[in-house]
């Protein structure tokens, strides 16, 4: 079954009276220019690319969202976009690192330009250019992003490693990938030097190093005191690989690089930035990882496109992001579901306690706020009337952009009803970052989305419930695994991306999420059961932590001997097991879907470091365990 | 301070904030395991020792440690 008609790229948006503003081809800069770029990208007028014949008159900086329609059909690479963003950007805010609640960087878009060219100069000194794969392993931060768009410069392939990772498995990858060059922080550095580096790796750029260099290995520092002009760009199409990508997955095993094409990018940074623009003065608060798809593009390609800004922490705990909302005025985040439960907590802390007056009173403008945004969202109104809400996470929060794992609904349904909008989406690396999201008109948290447009999503082998494989087709579709021909023609069926994920489309076109299609436990019955669906039902308990596992695969008998379901629970610290609750939902739950077994655990389930679970991690410490630990439910 | 004390602290420390830690904890201690805590909470510990000791100590210098010993050698290193 096809999707619900995506309209195709390029159209306009739903508004009328829009100015559609195409970017001029990327200049390649002689010396003088180069020269000048800081001079010259300061001195342009504000906006978006020289304003066509009868366009309107300068966008305020504030008031409504500016209506803007990007158009990246005339780029063919990201160094080109890069270069035409810094110089729509020019003095405005590009950049802030944050120590501890402390600004200890900012830059503007031309200083962002300016210090990746430098960095681009140093690279191809040092002999880097067009196809060369230059690793990248640091924490968030400017230094990310200005190596990034260095290597687009060169016409390199990026290859974004995970600062997670063991340490082993980080150098393993460089390996796999080819990298001559790789670009690091400090600590990354340190545990990786202590290894057997790599066969094929030429040097190493290292920022903020914790101790002196020698080897392969120069201070950032040292490549950036280059001198002359910088290189020129490197001309690239959009069918050339930009970058390989290492999906996390959740199974270990070979490693799998996502080719993702110049053209997967500008594809998706262009429906992205038409979907969700950003103001010029807004704020986008760069917490997950950006070697992630989903952070690449929404922490960098769209704000910049938007000639917005971008916040970096370098320290990611509660009490600093917090503190962190407020101080950089921050308006859109993206958030997995651990931290948006974070900010449900926050909240709540906030609320909870309110005198009995105050708490009536509260309750009353959020009815008022949830009948007034039962639509759509009306930012401005809901921070009006529910004011010490916003406050409590900075005052200025209007969007946050939700995904990766299974988004709780509640949480994301409690958040929005306070008048912070949660944008819940559905991505993988294999498809750029974003298959589908939500537009909010009006909000639901029950869907990923319809696919966002250009894109169409079908599903594959649908079962007598309309659910089987979610399939995707569109620009954003990656051109294959790196040197794994058979995992590519697994995962690609004549331009189709088979997910693994499981789905459905409702009537209105949106996609709703099922689980993984290698987890769905086939019972005695012959009953297909999704151990994420029978979780969900779950959602809200107060446990730490909860996954429903099939017995067969922790005593790894037969399919058919052992097809009950496992309830494995961690306790919140300190606090007795909810036992009567999960009893009382589980025998809610259709005979099939229902537990046979409660397992109890005390440490943190194992979980991959964008915190997917690892089931099968989980499934051998049951294992180990063994049968006496479960007890009847 | 000298690091057996620093380790020793740290125990106590763990103990007090943890609800699920274990009544005996020893230096040679998986801190995540024994606290069964997640990297989250790992970093709300650090966050305390330094309100405690008073020092800087970066999210980074979790990723090398797993033991309460080798965390108070970072933090004694820092002191």
């Amino acid at each position: 079954m096809s999707a619900s008609e995506p309209a195709p790229a390029g159209s306009p948006p739903p508004r009328g009276g829009v100015e559609t503003t195409a970017l001029p081809p990327a200049e390649v800069p002689s010396a003088a220019d180069a020269a000048n770029e800081t001079l010259d990208a300061a001195a342009r007028p504000g906006g978006w690319g020289a304003e066509p014949p009868g366009a309107r008159a300068p966008r305020p900086r504030r008031g409504p969202i500016p209506e803007r329609w990007f158009d990246l059909s005339d780029h063919s690479s990201l160094g080109s976009l890069l270069e035409e963003t810094a110089r729509r950007g020019g003095r405005r805010p590009a950049l802030t690192l944050s120590d501890r609640g402390r600004a200890v960087r900012r830059l503007d878009h031309a200083g962002f330009r300016a210090e990746a060219l430098a960095v681009a100069r140093g690279l191809a000194a040092r002999g880097v250019g067009p196809g060369d794969r230059v690793a990248l392993l640091s924490a968030n931060g400017p230094e990310w992003l200005a190596g990034a768009a260095a290597v687009f410069h060169l016409g390199g392939v990026l290859v974004p490693l995970d600062p997670k990772l063991e340490a082993q498995e980080q150098a393993r990858l460089v390996e796999h990938a080819g990298a001559a060059t790789l670009l690091c922080d400090g600590p990354a550095w340190r545990r990786l030097e202590r290894l057997r580096l790599p066969s094929g790796l030429e040097r190493v750029v290292v920022h903020d190093p914790l101790g002196p260099l020698d080897g392969i290995a120069l201070p950032r520092a040292e490549l950036l005191a280059g001198k002359g002009p910088p290189p020129p760009l490197a001309p690239r199409d959009r069918g050339d690989v930009a970058s390989i990508v290492y999906s996390s997955g959740t199974t270990g095993g070979a490693p799998k690089g996502c080719l993702l094409t110049h053209g997967n990018y500008l594809s998706q940074a262009e429906v992205l930035g038409n979907l969700y623009p950003l103001r010029e003065d807004e704020v986008y608060l760069s917490v997950l990882p950006t070697h992630h798809a989903l952070d690449f593009m929404c922490g960098f390609l769209v704000p910049f496109l938007c000639s917005a800004q971008v916040v970096h922490l370098r320290t990611l705990r509660p009490e600093f992001l917090l503190g962190a909302l407020r101080d950089h005025r921050v308006t859109h985040m993206a958030a997995v579901s651990a931290l948006l439960r974070a900010l449900e907590r926050r909240l709540r802390e906030r609320l909870d306690g309110l005198p009995p007056l105050a708490d009536a009173g509260l309750r009353g403008l959020v009815r008022l706020n949830r009948a007034l945004t039962r639509r759509r969202p009306r930012e401005a109104l809901s921070r009006a009337l529910l004011r010490p809400v916003h406050d409590a996470l900075g005052g200025r929060l209007r969007r946050i952009f939700a995904g990766g794992a299974f988004v709780p609904p509640a949480t994301a349904r409690y958040l929005y009803e306070l008048g912070f909008p949660v944008a819940i989406g559905y991505g993988l690396t294999e498809a750029c970052a974003v298959v589908s999201v939500n537009d909010l008109a009006p909000f639901r948290d029950d869907t990923v989305g319809p696919p966002v447009p250009g894109t169409e999503v079908r599903i594959a082998g649908r079962d007598a419930h309309g659910r089987g494989e979610v399939w995707v087709r569109g620009p954003q579709v990656f051109a294959g695994y790196l040197d794994d021909p058979e995992a590519t023609a697994a995962a690609l069926d004549d331009g189709w991306l088979r997910t693994g994920d499981l789905g459905e489309l409702d009537a209105t076109g949106h996609l709703r999420l099922v689980g993984r299609l290698k987890n769905v436990v086939v019972t005695a019955g012959g009953k297909n059961v999704s151990p994420e669906s029978v979780e969900a039902r779950f959602h809200g308990i107060g446990v730490e932590e909860l996954c429903v596992l099939a017995a067969h695969r922790v005593w790894e008998s037969a399919p058919g001997d052992d097809e009950a379901l496992l309830l494995c629970v961690r306790p919140r610290p300190g606090e007795e097991l909810p036992r009567e609750e999960l009893a009382r939902r589980n025998r809610r739950l259709p005979a099939h879907q229902r537990a046979a077994g409660l397992v109890t655990l005390s440490a943190a389930f194992p979980r991959t470091t964008s915190l997917k679970l690892r089931r099968d991690l989980l499934a051998a410490r049951v294992r180990a365990l063994g049968r006496g630990a479960v007890e009847p439910l | 301070m000298d690091e057996a004390a620093l380790t020793t602290r740290l125990l106590e420390l763990s103990r007090q904030r943890f609800a699920g830690a274990p009544a005996e904890l020893s230096p040679d201690d998986d801190l995540f395991q024994s606290l069964g805590i997640d990297s989250v909470q790992a970093l709300e510990l650090l966050s305390e020792l330094e309100r405690t000791f008073g020092v800087e100590l970066p999210d980074y210098e979790l990723a090398e440690v797993r033991s309460f010993a080798e965390l108070a050698r970072k933090l004694h290193e820092r002191l």
